[in-house]
């Protein structure tokens, strides 16, 4: 076993989220304008819909990883597919806080069973049932794991297809309040966004390390074990 | 066709061995009357009240006692050791698959009409008013719990937590396939059934499922190895 190769990748993002977590809460409350309806309640939504890119980014690269995985059989990609997973358990469950909290500010209500939110819901329950696979399900667990990621992902385009007019979910994707932001809110939206990429790398890169550390050990051990250096 | 005639003698050898024993059967349909009645004892039976509640109930029978069938069906392959041989004999792996699935979706269409009849008995409610509809979202919803159910039962037939793992597995995904079902099957009984809706909700059930069935397909013979 080596060092890892890329061993700057890490602090580097580290580094870059932590500065760009400072630049732009500083932005959001200084720069960017106050929204006229929700006034200060709308500033989550830079946090927010960042983690919610960023959810959907974890998700397509487990599923992506997964799919490779069952094809090659390569244990490179098992590893980026458990760690994207638990990243986007991770942020997930920030899009839902924040979410919640938004909602309450907005609608008076902590959680509405609105079709995107449920499907929101529904994919990061998922996601826990991934983790809690590969934790609970032994041998077998990277394939099962791989399977339920690859399902997961399939359900997700359903998230957009389920979306009524009457949604009270702010509107995404070509129509929506991203696309047509302007000026400042743009700005600060997409700095949001880079940030909390880095930040994302961080957490993906960090994980994958140290997934790919404790593959090998285990490996080691069981080598060790059959050639009876270790009892 | 040779694929389907396998999948058949698959399916068949499954049904067989329950038209004998009758065990998953007899366990199943009684289960599901019981979580009918539970239901109905637990929710308002205010007619008004009860339609809005009884898809709800009838999509989580469904989902409930399939679990039990299928765990069961599986646990008989376990015992024996039989599942090996299924895999080791010279039918491909795809019959296998839907093999287990149709003899599966079998047993959950049975407790389905059984649930669905208890429960318009019940809450006094016509679910039979529009036959061809409702037909055609339980349908989708049976083929599509056993088409994931059999997937992932199959993959932990070995797994140690299986009991506890497979609902936190199957779950999440069949709910909004439920969700779907529930909405067609909402349309249908409601005082003034919305035919066109129940249709687009049918629609996206079977879109929703022929994803799922194209994935099984393509999982199943790379995930089930022995």
């Amino acid at each position: 076993m080596s060092q890892p190769k890329n061993s700057y990748l890490v602090p580097t993002f580290a580094t870059l989220s932590a500065i760009g977590f400072g630049v732009t809460l500083w932005l959001i409350y200084e720069y960017a304008p106050l929204d006229r309806v929700l006034f200060f309640n709308q500033k989550i939504f830079y946090f927010h819909v960042a983690h919610a890119f960023l959810l959907f980014v974890a998700v397509g690269v487990c599923g992506f990883g997964s799919v490779a995985f069952l094809k090659t059989r390569k244990p490179k990609w098992d590893d980026l597919a458990l760690a994207s997973a638990e990243v986007a358990v991770a942020f997930g469950a920030v899009v839902l806080i924040t979410g919640s909290i938004w909602g309450k500010a907005a609608w008076d209500i902590w959680w509405s069973w609105e079709k995107r939110l449920t499907m929101s819901l529904l994919l990061w329950l998922t996601l826990v049932g991934y983790v809690l696979v590969r934790r609970f399900a032994g041998a077998s667990a990277d394939r099962l794991a791989a399977m339920l990621a690859v399902f997961g992902t399939v359900g997700v385009p359903f998230v957009y297809f389920m979306v009524d007019r009457s949604d009270r979910h702010p509107q995404s994707g070509a129509e929506g309040v991203v696309a047509k932001s302007q000026g400042e809110i743009k700005i600060v939206m997409w700095l949001c966004v880079a940030t909390f990429l880095c930040w994302f790398l961080t957490l993906l890169i960090a994980r994958i390390q140290s997934v790919r550390a404790e593959r090998e050990v285990r490996e080691l051990r069981e080598r060790a074990m059959d050639t009876g250096v270790l009892q | 066709m040779s694929l389907l005639r396998q999948a058949g003698r698959v399916a068949w050898k499954d049904l067989r061995i329950e038209l004998r024993s009758k065990e998953i059967i007899y366990t199943m349909v009684f289960f599901g009357a019981l979580i009918v009645i539970i239901f109905t004892i637990a929710f308002p039976r205010d007619v008004r009240l009860a339609r809005g509640a009884a898809p709800g109930m009838l999509w989580s029978a469904i989902a409930f006692t399939g679990t039990i069938g299928l765990g069961r069906a599986f646990d008989r392959e376990r015992e024996n050791d039989t599942m090996r041989a299924l895999l080791l004999s010279p039918a491909p792996r795809l019959a296998i698959f839907f093999g287990k699935a149709i003899g599966i979706c079998a047993l959950v269409i049975l407790v389905t009409f059984v649930c669905t009849f208890l429960l318009s008995l019940l809450l006094g409610l016509s679910f039979f008013a529009h036959p061809l509809p409702l037909a055609c979202a339980l349908l989708l919803g049976a083929i599509g719990f056993s088409n994931v159910g059999t997937v992932f039962a199959a993959t932990l037939l070995k797994v140690r937590s299986r009991d506890v793992l497979f609902p936190v597995i199957v779950y999440p995904l069949l709910v909004p396939m439920f969700i779907m079902g529930l909405y067609a099957t909402d349309y249908l009984i409601a005082e003034k059934p919305n035919l066109d809706a129940a249709w687009e909700w049918i629609g996206f059930l079977g879109i929703y499922n022929g994803a799922f069935l194209v994935v099984s397909v393509w999982t199943f013979e790379s995930v089930v190895i022995e």
